[in-house]
């Protein structure tokens, strides 16, 4: 037995925050990309599909959460792919009990029904907050721009859905009825001297009477994102509810580090557990309480009870 | 006035780029009349049209359809 055994060299830095997922095959991985909000700008792109090819990779898969999966990559080669990509600003993604990289929809900048830049907020989540490890489970952000929440911001731990609250200047109003054939809500009414009414209670915050009215009689009084929590999908799953309205996009990440402070405590001793879960065991006024220590103005007074979906 | 944009049963996006193409033939600062369906067209074409910068003046129902005025304002 004179084989000469090769030994492969792997730098152990660089699998520090996860995204190497083991496949089916002996020595093959999936290497997750970073794709914050789903953005891949095409420069990287093209350097996405150079390196793939060279290192024979045959396709791509594009994850459910906006990522573009590397398949059947070769154990071996890993310190040259993430050299390579890392030439072209591609960093690779992370998984485990994580805080995962932020999915976001295209948000305000060319959507028109976008009311926040959903892209901009998931970009400096993913920068300040990525990867951190939360000691229990996987830890999901999510962020959409408007009401229509194409995200599906409550099946994530965190999720953000843009909000404005509309407020109408009656002297400046032209009575043209607009705003109210505009709102699918029925929360603004036409009334007899031919003024908008306006239904708080039905309004859902998507700011289309602000959008459509051709004189800027309906401003913005309010504009941030509404804050559910606890959800998540899979074996159990658990729709996130509302503990914030208007959060301004610039306490995004202190509120969600917030979130995680508490989630670190109460699942002690614990073990694998989401943050759903804890929720579910610890009662929501315990984090809404937390949460309003340090976000007096914008955590809302009670939210729903979760409970798991049985719909298996 | 006569600049009048029947966009009555014409589908999304269709509605809009014939609204379009439709206003380059009409004098800039003119008044123009667009006849749009209940639903998604009078939902969603008064914003994409206030968007393209133009001004807009007024919405009535009439007879099971939207006439929506404008002017016409060019870049």
């Amino acid at each position: 037995m004179s084989e000469k055994r090769v030994k492969t060299t792997i730098d152990m830095k660089n699998l520090k925050a996860g995204g190497f997922i083991k496949e089916r095959d002996k020595d093959l991985f999936t290497v997750r990309l970073r794709l914050p909000g789903g953005r891949l700008p095409v420069p990287r792109l093209r350097k996405i599909a150079e390196v793939a090819e060279k290192y024979g990779v045959e396709f791509v898969h594009l994850s459910v959460r906006q990522s573009m999966e590397l398949i059947h990559v070769n154990i071996s080669d890993f310190d040259g792919i993430i050299h390579e990509l890392g030439e072209g600003g591609q960093k690779v993604a992370t998984c485990g009990s994580r805080l995962r990289v932020p999915v976001a929809c295209g948000g305000c900048e060319y959507n028109p029904n976008g009311l926040l830049d959903s892209q901009a907020s998931a970009l400096e989540v993913d920068e300040k907050l990525f990867a951190t490890p939360t000691g229990h489970h996987k830890f999901k952000v999510a962020f959409s721009g408007c009401p229509f929440d194409c995200p599906k911001a409550a099946i994530n731990d965190v999720g953000f859905i843009g909000a404005v609250k509309p407020e109408l200047d009656r002297d400046q109003c032209i009575s043209c009825g607009l705003c109210a054939k505009t709102c699918a809500e029925g929360a603004i009414e036409m009334d007899q001297d031919t003024k908008p009414l306006y239904y708080p209670e039905k309004c859902v915050s998507c700011g289309d009477c602000v959008k459509v009215c051709p004189v800027q009689a309906w401003i913005e009084k309010a504009k941030g994102y509404m804050v559910y929590i606890g959800g998540k999908w899979g074996r159990h799953p658990l729709v996130g509810t509302k503990y914030a309205a208007f959060l301004p996009a610039e306490k995004v990440v202190a509120f969600i580090s917030e979130v995680l402070a508490w989630y670190r405590e109460k699942a002690q001793g614990l073990g694998r557990i989401r943050l759903g879960k804890v929720i579910i065991s610890e009662g929501a006024d315990s984090l809404l309480d937390h949460l309003r220590n340090s976000f007096p103005d914008y955590v809302v007074e009670t939210t729903l009870t979760h409970r798991v979906l049985e719909n298996k | 006035m006569g600049n009048i944009i029947d966009l009555r049963s014409v589908c999304c996006p269709m509605n809009f780029v014939q609204a379009k193409l439709a206003l380059e033939s009409v004098e800039n600062g003119m008044v123009v009349e667009i006849l749009l369906d209940d639903g998604e067209a009078v939902r969603n074409l008064p914003r994409s049209l206030k968007f393209e910068g133009h001004r807009l003046l007024g919405l009535k129902e009439c007879e099971g359809h939207y006439i929506l005025t404008m002017e016409k304002v060019a870049e």
